[in-house]
């Protein structure tokens, strides 16, 4: 009985609160939108019965997503959102990589303060780290400042409101996330495993390349999929770094349904967001679930 | 992990926490300047914190989310304490890959998504939308972070002492409070906190969940910083950067401590 409790609440809760309401997105999806409240048609119609189930699945369509590949907006926006996600994805590791190795090479004493330092603006609020870079990016602001002041450029560059504030905005947020795997799994490299090739005649950087860099690996890729996954869905970043021709599809949604007032659109754009998700987050799963038999 | 530091892991170091850091201490400097221009120096002053506590719109919107937070993250913290009981514990039952289904999906599922999903939910079921729907809301995803703090705790913890307490007569409740749960307790405080932050932090699902009179903090400080930089807004950022400081700081040094004890106990029921 006890048990039946505790796995009951819980279990219950995520039905309700997650599962149900995919439905009702996915039953959205399927119906057209109307001026009406709310705004679309058909609703079920309980007071009816079986009658109204029926004439409500009878009315269902897949009108929406024909929608979604016949105005380019959708499927650029699609697209555009998956390179952004990868490029970034590519900056985190660039930069990350370096840091991670920085650390794992420091003395044991210094080790969990550089984890700290790397974990406080994690706590730190999103929004806040993200806005703290349009002061710094705008055409009045500190980097043109500093840049046309030591004589780089004369004219202010354009930065805020295009693309490449949106890289550096998510570089700078998920940075975190792929610092702390990478850094887990070098720091368990054994560090007799690389003197023991310096002394059958590897250079270090033969060194790096042959031991350092395949042994950190699964943090590599588990760092690229923590980066990558959430970047695509992303509305923050792109509202307030992006400027109007930033075309992310976390953006489109929010618009679509605040602006347009179109949930049916909304709700299919969502379905399919979660369809392109579903193939990065299957291959997460299965490569940690290979970490851990690898480890045990 | 050889412990060869090189010139080049320290210029990464340094590089590396000024690209972190660095536009947080600006953020923070120009909190205290005098002008309403953020990018200009125009000297030092504390006026804009001043204005920040006189504006009630920020206080009322701080209270708010003060409320959503510490209610969605004790709710969550039960609740995910008492999924990753059933992850790790409850051995097989009906509909279990289902459930650790549900426990994983929402970390990785994009925020627009879910608020949307809520909102939905919320509007076919009539429920007014305010402080309550935020708390669900906020509940919901952030009770499986819990989980996955809480129960990789527990798959750690030896199982014998629950089953020892149990054969020594207590009831299953009793040997939860009294063996496993001091033995969680720093995972289930850190679920907990992180639940309390990831609340405090919400933007996406907040708007669509909150209603009109239910403005919570970050969708304030959203509409705010929509219209460009503002040094109240500076102001405020730093007063929260502040406390997640302290209290960033604070838990480790206490863990460090809990640490240290731990050790000394174990050393010396070794010498006896």
């Amino acid at each position: 009985m006890r048990r039946f409790t505790l796995i009951a609440v819980p279990y219950l809760w995520l039905l309700a609160l997650f599962l149900v309401p995919f439905g009702i997105v996915f039953k959205i999806s399927l119906s057209d939108a109307a001026l009406a409240i709310p705004p679309y048609t058909p609703t079920l119609d309980l007071s009816e019965g079986w009658a109204g189930i029926k004439a409500l699945f009878a009315e269902l369509d897949f009108d929406n997503f024909v929608w979604l590949t016949q105005d380019d907006l959708y499927w650029r926006a699609y697209l555009s959102s998956l390179q952004i996600a990868l490029f970034s994805t590519l900056g985190c590791l660039l930069v990350g990589f370096p840091i991670a190795y920085g650390m794992a090479n420091a003395s044991e004493s210094w080790r969990p303060t550089l984890m700290m330092l790397v974990i406080l603006p994690f706590w730190t609020s999103f929004l806040i780290r993200v806005y703290a870079w349009i002061g710094i990016l705008s055409t009045e602001g500190l980097l043109n400042q500093f840049l046309m002041t030591i004589g780089i450029i004369s004219e202010p560059l354009q930065i805020l409101n295009t693309n490449k504030a949106v890289y550096i905005g998510i570089i700078y947020t998920y940075l975190p996330f792929m610092i702390l795997p990478i850094y887990a799994s070098l720091e368990r490299i054994d560090g007799s495993l690389l003197e023991a090739a310096e002394d059958l005649g590897c250079s270090r950087l033969q060194a790096f390349w042959l031991i350092t860099v395949p042994l950190a690996r699964p943090g590599v890729i588990a760092g690229s999929f923590l980066v990558f996954i959430p970047t695509i869905g992303e509305f923050v970043i792109p509202s307030l770094l992006g400027g109007s021709r930033t075309l992310m599809i976390g953006k489109v949604l929010w618009e679509e349904f605040f602006s347009n007032r179109d949930w049916p659109v909304a709700s299919a754009v969502a379905v399919v967001l979660l369809l392109i998700l579903v193939i990065p987050i299957v291959l997460f799963q299965r490569n940690e679930q290979k970490q851990r038999e690898a480890e045990q | 992990m050889s412990r060869k530091f090189t010139w080049f892991n320290a210029t990464a170091l340094t590089l590396g926490f000024a690209f972190l850091y660095i536009p947080m201490i600006v953020l923070v400097v120009y909190s205290f300047n005098e002008s309403k221009l953020v990018t200009v120096w125009a000297g030092f002053s504390t006026k804009w914190y001043g204005e920040l506590f006189r504006n009630q719109a920020f206080l009322d919107a701080a209270w708010v989310t003060l409320k959503v937070a510490v209610m969605s993250s004790t709710l969550a913290t039960v609740l995910g304490t008492m999924a990753a009981y059933v992850l790790v514990r409850a051995g097989r039952f009906h509909g279990r890959t289902l459930f650790s289904g549900m426990i994983y999906a929402p970390l990785v599922m994009p925020e627009v998504i879910t608020g949307l999903s809520l909102l939905l939910l919320f509007i076919s079921l009539n429920i007014p939308r305010g402080v309550f729907t935020i708390v669900l809301a906020h509940t919901t995803f952030s009770m499986c972070y819990v989980s996955v703090v809480v129960s990789s705790r527990l798959a750690s913890f030896d199982r014998s002492l629950e089953e020892a307490a149990l054969d020594l007569g207590c009831t299953p409740f009793d040997a939860f409070r009294s063996v496993t749960l001091p033995v969680i307790a720093p995972a289930v405080i850190s679920g907990w906190l992180l639940a309390f932050t990831l609340s405090l932090d919400d933007l996406v699902i907040a708007s669509f969940t909150s209603g009109p009179s239910s403005t919570t903090l970050p969708i304030k400080i959203f509409s705010a910083v929509r219209l460009g930089v503002s040094p109240e807004i500076n102001a405020l950022s730093t007063i929260m950067i502040a406390i997640v400081t302290v209290g960033v700081i604070t838990a480790s040094l206490m863990s460090k401590r809990a640490l240290v004890k731990r050790q000394r106990d174990e050393q010396r029921a070794f010498q006896q």
